[in-house]
């Protein structure tokens, strides 16, 4: 029988995944932008790891961070009553972590597509940075940031391997749908492994199909002064 | 009244330069920077705005100090009251005509001047338009208006009748003396056209490879003769 909660708590992840992301991504990718520091590197560099990482690698060291036997863990467990380990709260940060990218570099690239000479004119009119975000900047990268929600909402629908190391199979808690998936195949039950992951496919399809549509707009109506 | 007492280390197509300027300019003044490609006509403009950093100097408006490298002020472009016209507009694509003008309203300000403005730049029929949708000169009317929404002190344009056909050009040209005169400013205009520099102003200073070579009236600073083979050069 096919179950309906592993849906729902992979939307639900996605979607708080996807939200806290435009909260860190969008002065992030500002600072990325438009800082011309040598060291801008360094961040970037970080920023882009989970692109070349495999998830287990990123997934093992959050374990270790999260653990409650380590630093880190202790702190949350005594100061703020809070465990990572096996828990939603821990998998949307994992989340985040491993999906940074793909709300980053859209939305860089967005700020760095937007004329230098509007925001100057701003300036000049006596207009601060954050009034030139959010009525320059922002309204003018609509597209940049509709590809950063799409890329990061699908690429979160599609974790298998940091979900698992920090996650677990938790039913109710983190059992997502990939890993459900796993976990048919495991007992061999390929049929409904077959129509969990072909709604996984056509779902992940029509969401790029979605970013190219948007992607060939924002070719098309680039900037006219 | 401007002081103006500069200099700058440019990087350009013909290799380093160094911008040195020295010049004050009297309050209702028309100047205009006269010079070819790459002499730092725009870079002037730029500082005085305050969106470059001179080396080294001193820039005072009305007993106000905009820069001073001695003792390390630099005000910022938003605490200069001055308007800037770019040659390509720099309109924003997401406000109307309308928005563009009221971006530009200080806080406490009336929108009152908003609608003065749409009025003497013949632009009310369009206030409601994107800017995508206008013609050039309509997109130069915006920018200038957009530029006396904040009442400034100084206006700065920068070749701002450069890429339109010549019949706009004059009919712009008397946009700004009008504004220039009704609106009592201090106006400092980059051409490159001479017949422009010698419609608008009384004052021209000839810049060339960063230093200004000749400051007076056109008719007696301009290369009148020659500037036919100097624009072929340019």
């Amino acid at each position: 029988m096919l179950e309906f909660e592993p849906f729902y708590l992979t939307l639900k992840l996605a979607l708080t995944t996807t939200i806290v992301l435009f909260i860190v991504g969008i002065p992030l990718a500002y600072w990325l932008a438009f800082n011309t520091s040598r060291w801008k590197v360094l961040p970037e560099a970080i920023v882009g790891l989970p692109l070349v990482l495999p998830p287990s690698v990123l997934g093992f060291y959050l374990l270790m961070a999260f653990s409650p036997e380590n630093a880190v863990g202790k702190f949350l467990e005594s100061y703020f009553d809070l465990r990572l380990v096996f828990t939603f709260p821990g998998l949307v940060i994992a989340s985040v972590i491993y999906s940074l990218p793909f709300m980053i570099q859209p939305l860089q690239s967005g700020y760095s597509m937007v004329p230098v000479s509007l925001i100057e004119t701003a300036y000049t009119l006596g207009k601060n940075r954050w009034t030139v975000l959010t009525r320059v900047l922002l309204p003018n990268m609509k597209a940049a940031l509709i590809s950063g929600f799409i890329l990061s909402f699908a690429h979160t629908i599609g974790e298998f391997g940091i979900v698992l190391m920090v996650g677990g199979n938790i039913p109710h808690e983190t059992r997502v749908i990939s890993v459900v998936i796993y976990d048919e195949v495991q007992a061999m039950n390929y049929k409904q492994a077959n129509i969990y992951s072909s709604i996984l496919l056509i779902f992940s399809f029509l969401v790029l199909v979605s970013v190219y549509t948007v992607n060939r707009r924002m070719q098309k109506v680039h900037y006219q002064p | 009244m401007i002081e103006i007492k500069l200099t700058r280390k440019l990087f350009g197509a013909n290799g380093e330069m160094n911008l040195s300027l020295d010049t004050i300019i009297q309050q209702g003044e028309l100047v205009t920077i006269y010079g070819p490609s790459g002499a730092g006509k725009t870079s002037v403009l730029r500082m005085l705005a305050g969106l470059l950093k001179p080396d080294d100097g001193l820039i005072k408006f009305d007993g106000n100090v905009w820069f001073d490298s001695s003792k390390g002020i630099h005000r910022r472009p938003q605490l200069r009251n001055i308007g800037l016209v770019f040659q390509d507009y720099s309109l924003f694509p997401n406000m109307t005509v309308r928005g563009n003008l009221e971006f530009a309203l200080q806080k406490g300000q009336s929108s009152g001047i908003v609608d003065d403005l749409l009025e003497l730049t013949e632009l009310q029929n369009l206030r409601d338009k994107k800017p995508a949708t206008l013609s050039g000169g309509q997109k130069q009317r915006v920018a200038l208006a957009r530029a006396l929404v904040r009442k400034p002190n100084l206006l700065l344009l920068d070749e701002p009748l450069s890429a339109l056909d010549s019949v706009m050009q004059s009919k712009l040209q008397d946009y700004l003396l009008q504004v220039h005169e009704q609106f009592k400013l201090t106006t400092i205009l980059v051409s490159h056209d001479i017949s422009e520099v010698m419609k608008m102003s009384r004052r021209v200073l000839i810049l060339e490879n960063g230093r200004v070579e000749k400051d007076g009236a056109p008719g007696d600073v301009l290369p009148l003769d020659g500037f036919r083979q100097w624009e072929r050069k340019s």
